[in-house]
């Protein structure tokens, strides 16, 4: 563990991607105590521009919403809807994937074929099909984005397992007698974590993206300010008042970005021995 | 530009005071120290010692194949008049290849697998911008007759992954060839290969050497294959040139007793086991296990192989059979099919009065403690995130003993293993390649079993780690009384532990019987090729033991 901390640190785009994070996590966190409205409240006079009030230092929007307030609750709903979808995702995944690499055989096919039913259909398309029948929520989001975003989990996990399987010391733990299940938990899966981490850590930023694009389009929870909302609100205004478009555009940017570096950085202090790739 | 006349006193390569160091702060503080020698022209000379004892980081200090941790501190390599040392990459690159070829140990990975035997070959030659592409066409062809692969004509043409091992390494000597080097470094190139190829391999290199009168570097840890090809030979230890001299100097009066230990630790193949009074019933008998491998998909015509077809043993208790073959002979299939590692196309495993085939998988396992495996790799066989006490108590606790009881015996088992008590707390990396094996050994008995099935158990062993590993398994063996089936492909082995021998060539069993019987007065001719092939086998050991221990 002191290893991998210290192999984290040296690399600085990943610190700086996990300084970033927690810059976001705290605004998100912090969003009820520094500004105790609503940010669907009209709080000053429309298209403020960013520093013109230094009580709205972000500026306000064509109803003189307060961009800054919609920012920070913003945050808090990214995170939470790309936190607990990938979650979801990661455990469905990670299951299916896990039982179709273990037994291989019909089981294996019959879960490969299902998962690649998912595959065929354009992730996006998906989710913004499952959103309308579902009504826009904070639930059918959240099920739509783990549902389209499990099968790369599944095939990943899948391919870790058949590996592993094979490897003498899984063999040795079947020959002691250890049950399918205790082996998966305790010989396997441990040893595939890297890489589902890895994988999970940027599943996190498509499901950011993911839920932007779902309510810049309108789909997003109807209580809920976000980022993606709030670029689809202002596009009529992007002459006009670009900042409105430009501001939860960089948070979004900023985040994903964040989130890759941390990804990068996992996966070269989770795998030292691929660390010096690419170097002479 | 060298106004000596004399070829045999010049030398080709001559390595003076070379140290690496190593970084960190490990219990070595270099991977070589202060070493000097001298390759001559039209002279084989072996380098020998253990895994880690420097003699690759040598040859790759040669080559300027360090990697970037390590670098030369001092010392020089004369190379022509020239210090290699000192040479840019550009120069050294054009060494390469063609004053100095190498061989490497893996020929499966060394060869790129999507391109062309011939074009690779070719390659060489036209990196090196020798030839127009009809000559070299031409010396490809002469280069795949020299090195004895059958028809180059077809052959040229054909991708690595259709050749078998040894055919590749004979692929990469012809590269390493082409441009007709001066020096031929091959780092260990037989030890991946069975016995039979890697007799056909020695003997090429030789022939090829006589002929070109090149200096071959030929670096192993088999005194055996020492002793068939060396003129002479340098023994490291631990970074240090602990001895040189001449073939005979050192394989009949060793002076220096690590090279003594070593070349006692080589296996002499001669019958050494003592019999057992045949008077109980077998604990195993295998009745026409047959197990067959359907390759190709569902609309490719499937390639079947008969791994194992119609074999019959059996295996009384306390009783070590050895399964002695090459590679592809079937006889990992017949361990995994006794554990139910695979399943079984027909046949009957018959195991302390039970048929064990019919049975499934869960109702096997209650009985899975009686019968236990030690694996061959011990770097694959250990889970590396689990402490060897955990991977000791995981068996006993799944078969119900009680936590406490099970660490007690795990810890009685590893003083019975030779292993120091704290090892209980420590990871599988920590180790090395010997003692993690003792820890294999260790958990397969922490079941109590009846049967131990050790496939290729030290073959991935150095010849002195595994000397002590056999010893260790043997005394096991006498004081449990646990019976033993030995896969191994080293006849060597075999003969050194086993009450009984079985030859398996092709899936079928060949010949069977006590060790001295096969050994001494094998009926088949394919038994004959493989007691032909053993390296070594015409240097006489004992001589050497005793002249050592004389001076």
């Amino acid at each position: 563990m002191k290893d991998f901390t210290r192999r984290f640190m040296k690399n600085k785009g990943a610190v700086a991607g996990l300084l970033i994070f927690a810059l976001v996590v705290a605004v998100a966190i912090c969003a009820p105590l520094l500004y105790d409205m609503s940010p669907w409240m009209m709080v000053a006079e429309p298209l403020l521009t960013p520093f013109q009030d230094p009580q709205y230092p972000l500026g306000t929007d064509m109803l003189g919403r307060d961009i800054g307030a919609g920012m920070a609750y913003g945050a808090q709903v990214s995170l939470i809807i790309s936190l607990v979808s990938t979650a979801v995702a990661v455990v469905v995944g990670v299951t299916i994937g896990a039982i179709a690499g273990y037994h291989g055989g019909w089981v294996d096919d019959l879960l490969m074929r299902i998962t690649e039913f998912f595959q065929t259909i354009p992730q996006l398309a998906m989710a913004v099909v499952l959103v309308a029948i579902f009504t826009p929520s904070l639930y059918s989001i959240v099920g739509a984005i783990a549902l389209v975003s499990w099968p790369p989990v599944a095939r990943l996990v899948r391919s870790e397992f058949l590996t592993l399987r094979q490897r003498e010391f899984v063999q040795a733990a079947v020959v002691i007698g250890l049950r399918p299940s205790r082996i998966i938990f305790t010989q396997i899966l441990p040893n595939a974590m890297s890489s589902i981490i890895i994988t999970a850590s940027l599943m996190v930023a498509t499901a950011i993206l993911t839920e932007s694009a779902l309510s810049f389009l309108g789909l997003g929870d109807r209580n809920m300010m976000s980022w993606g909302f709030m670029i689809g609100a202002a596009r009529t205004m992007l002459r006009e008042a670009a900042w409105m478009s430009i501001l939860p555009g960089l948070a979004i940017l900023l985040t994903v970005l964040a989130i890759n570096l941390i990804g990068e950085g996992l996966s070269d202090a989770l795998n030292p021995q691929l660390r010096n790739r690419g170097e002479k | 530009m060298n106004p000596v006349t004399d070829h045999d006193s010049t030398p080709l390569l001559s390595i003076r005071g070379l140290s690496v160091r190593l970084p960190g702060s490990g219990e070595r503080s270099h991977a070589v120290k202060d070493i000097s020698f001298d390759l001559r022209r039209g002279e084989i000379l072996c380098i020998v010692g253990e895994s880690g004892s420097g003699k690759s980081i040598s040859a790759n200090a040669i080559m300027g194949l360090l990697p970037d941790y390590l670098r030369p501190e001092k010392g020089e390599i004369l190379f022509d008049g020239n210090d290699l040392l000192k040479q840019s990459e550009a120069q050294l690159l054009s060494l390469r290849g063609r004053k100095i070829g190498m061989i490497f140990q893996e020929p499966m990975s060394a060869l790129n697998p999507t391109m062309r035997i011939g074009q690779q070959i070719a390659e060489v030659m036209e990196t090196h911008q020798v030839g127009n592409p009809a000559e070299r066409q031409q010396r490809v062809m002469e280069l795949l007759n020299l090195v004895g692969l059958p028809d180059p004509e077809t052959l040229q043409h054909v991708y690595p992954f259709r050749l078998s091992g040894g055919q590749r390494q004979r692929v990469m000597i012809a590269m390493a060839l082409a441009l007709e080097p001066d020096i031929l470094i091959a780092d260990e190139p037989t030890t991946a290969l069975d016995v039979t190829t890697q007799a056909q391999i020695l003997t090429l290199i030789q022939k090829i050497q006589r002929s070109m009168g090149m200096g071959v570097m030929f670096i192993t840890h088999d005194f055996g294959v020492v002793a068939d090809i060396a003129d002479r030979i340098i023994v490291m230890e631990k970074g240090l040139l602990v001895e040189q001299g001449s073939a005979e100097q050192i394989l009949d009066a060793p002076a220096h007793p690590y090279t003594r230990r070593l070349i006692a630790a080589v296996p002499h193949g001669k019958a050494e086991a003592t019999h057992l009074a045949d008077n109980s019933a077998p604990l195993l008998e295998v009745r026409n296990l047959m197990k067959t491998y359907v390759t190709g998909g569902m609309f490719s015509k499937g390639r079947v192989v008969h791994a194992v077809n119609n074999v019959s043993f059996t295996v009384a208790r306390g009783e070590t059979l050895g399964i002695v073959g090459e590679s592809g002979s079937g006889k990992s299939s017949i361990g995994k099919c006794l554990l139910k590692l695979q399943d079984v196309d027909s046949g009957e495993i018959i195991f302390a009065g039970q048929d064990i085939v019919p049975l499934s998988q869960s109702a096997f396992r209650s009985q899975r403690h009686k019968l236990q495996m030690i694996f061959q790799d011990p770097f694959a066989s250990l889970n590396p995130r689990h402490k060897v006490g955990r991977i000791l108590m995981d068996g006993p606790i799944a078969n119900g003993v009680a936590p406490a009881e099970a660490e007690r015996r795990a810890r009685e088992l590893l003083a019975l293993v030779e292993m120091e008590a704290s090892a209980f707390d420590r990871y599988p990396n920590e180790f090395s390649g010997g003692q993690r094996q003792r820890v294999g050994i260790a958990r397969a008995l922490a079941l109590d079993p009846d049967l131990l099935v050790a496939d290729e158990s030290v073959s991935a062993l150095d010849v002195s780690v595994q000397a002590q590993v056999l010893n260790l398994l043997q005394d096991i063996q006498l004081r449990l009384g646990v019976a033993m089936v030995f896969i191994t492909h080293d006849l060597r082995v075999a003969a050194k532990i086993c009450h009984k021998v079985a030859v398996m060539h092709r899936g079928q069993l060949v010949e069977y019987g006590p060790p001295e019987q096969i050994l001494g007065n094998p009926t088949q001719a394919y038994t004959q090729s493989l007691i032909d092939a053993m390296p070594g086998k015409e240097w006489d050991r004992r001589r050497a033991l005793t002249a050592g221990a004389a001076c």
